[in-house]
């Protein structure tokens, strides 16, 4: 078994097949996590280039730590400490390092696309770590691994997406990753952080959170992206917290098992009250272990492919 | 398969494994200290058996666990196929234990040798001691067998196929031609 592509630039399109492959191959390397020594010979003499236009901590750990377990070499590039300061473009920053014989790029932009146009010009296996608001594939797939784990299936599973879905590159891969494996999938958040269209996608919105959790089995709620200007898009930090935020007392009303993922870094007591990020319902630090292992299979797939 | 002799039949694999059992059990003076990990596939099955006679024989039952070794190959970059993983499971502290390292048919000595690497990176165990089903020759490592079944001289364009009813409906052992 092998994967159908050797990039992963983003969900949309990638076959049940190759998610189910990814998600069973980071249950191995799940066990690999557990040892004393986590390492494995795998990728020796692989080198990867971890090229991050945008800052990250989890992403970039993640993936640093997940190469160096699988015995790869690796190279860390951030534009604050690069020529691109000195005007270099883009393509001229890739071709010079892949002229340094590279075979695996990890990329984060902030422009949608540069995974796409990465892989036009150069040769090495393409991972998207994030590009603009458009995917950030390893994400979503960890998010469904970490649900899988949860709750031994993804099928049918009722997901809703909370919150800056508008700002959200982790929303798009959710949707396109969890729709491709049958779970069924809608937002919710005020309409201002709703893209309009999304329908399309074939996901429900909601505007009333208690209504969207009585409905759904997880909710992956998102950070609102202050970076990003998501404070002109609601009236305050506090009233977003009144309506949407997910407390104790929200989810003690509901009287049921629901699950809450959050894809870090946490807005405490904005998108989610610390009782709830430090408590029984949530996976959020499973998932940053989980990331780790999901990135190993994604990283052995397309690393160890002919 | 076109098959050229059948080596060990259904009784024969049976008294084979009766005998590792108590060849293992010998050389180690019991089985306190013993630990059984069996490769992954048909050495999961092989050392699952062989870990009953032992109980039977020595009225105590040794841990036993599954390795898989793909992750330590060292074919990545010659094979066209890629290789299917499988979790290994062993959930019980190797340091300073005897390790019994089961498989079917010891050939080259490639997979033992990833086996070894593997295993060493679960601890520091006591000794490491090699038993196979079928030992065919050929070897491109220094490594050899301290426990087996039976010694079947083969010429490369042949092959030992072993089939174990847990997963192959059969317990029996084949010599078989390989079109070169």
């Amino acid at each position: 078994m092998s994967l159908s592509s050797r990039h992963l630039l983003g969900l949309n399109g990638v076959p049940k097949e190759d998610i189910q492959l990814i998600l069973d191959t980071a249950t191995t390397f799940r066990e690999v996590l557990e040892r004393p020594i986590k390492k494995v010979p795998t990728l020796q003499g692989k080198t990867i280039v971890n090229l991050f236009y945008e800052d990250s901590t989890r992403t970039r750990i993640s993936f640093e730590l997940a190469q160096k377990r699988l015995s790869a070499d690796t190279i860390n590039f951030s534009t604050s400490t690069s020529s691109v300061k000195k005007g270099e473009t883009f393509k001229d920053t890739v071709r010079n390092i892949e002229a340094m014989k590279v075979d695996m790029i990890v990329v984060r932009h902030k422009s949608a696309g540069v995974p796409q146009y990465l892989t036009r010009i150069s040769k090495a296996n393409i991972i998207n770590a994030g590009d603009g608001l458009h995917e950030h594939p390893t994400q979503g797939l960890l998010d469904m691994y970490s649900i899988r784990e949860r709750l031994g299936k993804l099928e049918g599973l009722k997901v809703c997406i909370v919150g800056d879905v508008a700002h959200s590159r982790v929303a798009l891969s959710n949707i396109f990753g969890l729709k491709t494996m049958g779970a069924i999938v809608s937002v919710c958040g005020p309409l201002t952080m709703i893209p309009l269209g999304i329908e399309s996608l074939g996901v429900k919105i909601y505007t009333n959170i208690d209504e969207a959790m009585q409905n759904n089995d997880v909710l992956n709620v998102l950070r609102i992206q202050l970076e990003r200007n998501a404070g002109t898009r609601i009236p305050s930090l506090r009233e977003y917290h009144k309506y949407f935020g997910i407390t104790s007392e929200r989810i003690e009303k509901q009287n049921k098992e629901i699950v809450i993922l959050h894809p870090g870094p946490i807005n405490r007591g904005v998108e989610i009250s610390s009782e709830v990020a430090d408590g029984p319902y949530q996976v959020i630090l499973d998932q940053v272990t989980n990331g780790v292992a999901v990135r190993m299979a994604v990283l052995y797939l397309l690393g160890t492919m002919h | 398969m076109d098959i050229k002799a059948k080596i060990i039949d259904e009784e024969g694999l049976n008294r084979t494994l009766t005998r590792l059992a108590h060849e293992i059990l010998e050389k180690n003076k019991g089985s306190k200290n013993l630990v059984l990990i069996g490769m992954r596939t048909r050495g999961e099955f092989i050392g699952e058996r062989i870990k009953n006679k032992i109980k039977e024989i020595d009225k105590s039952e040794p841990n036993f666990g599954v390795l898989d070794i793909t992750l330590y190959r060292d074919d990545f970059r010659t094979r066209l196929k890629q290789p299917e993983i499988s979790v290994t499971n062993i959930t019980f502290d190797v340091n300073d234990r005897d390790i019994i390292l089961i498989d079917d048919v010891l050939y080259t000595g490639r997979t033992v040798r990833a086996a070894l690497d593997a295993l060493m990176d679960l601890g520091r165990p006591n000794t490491i001691q090699l038993c196979v089903l079928v030992d065919r020759g050929h070897r491109e490592l220094p490594i050899r067998a301290d426990f087996v079944g039976k010694n079947i001289p083969t010429s490369i364009n042949e092959e030992v196929r072993v089939r174990i009813k847990e997963t192959d409906g059969e317990d029996a052992v084949y010599l078989i031609n390989v079109p070169s």
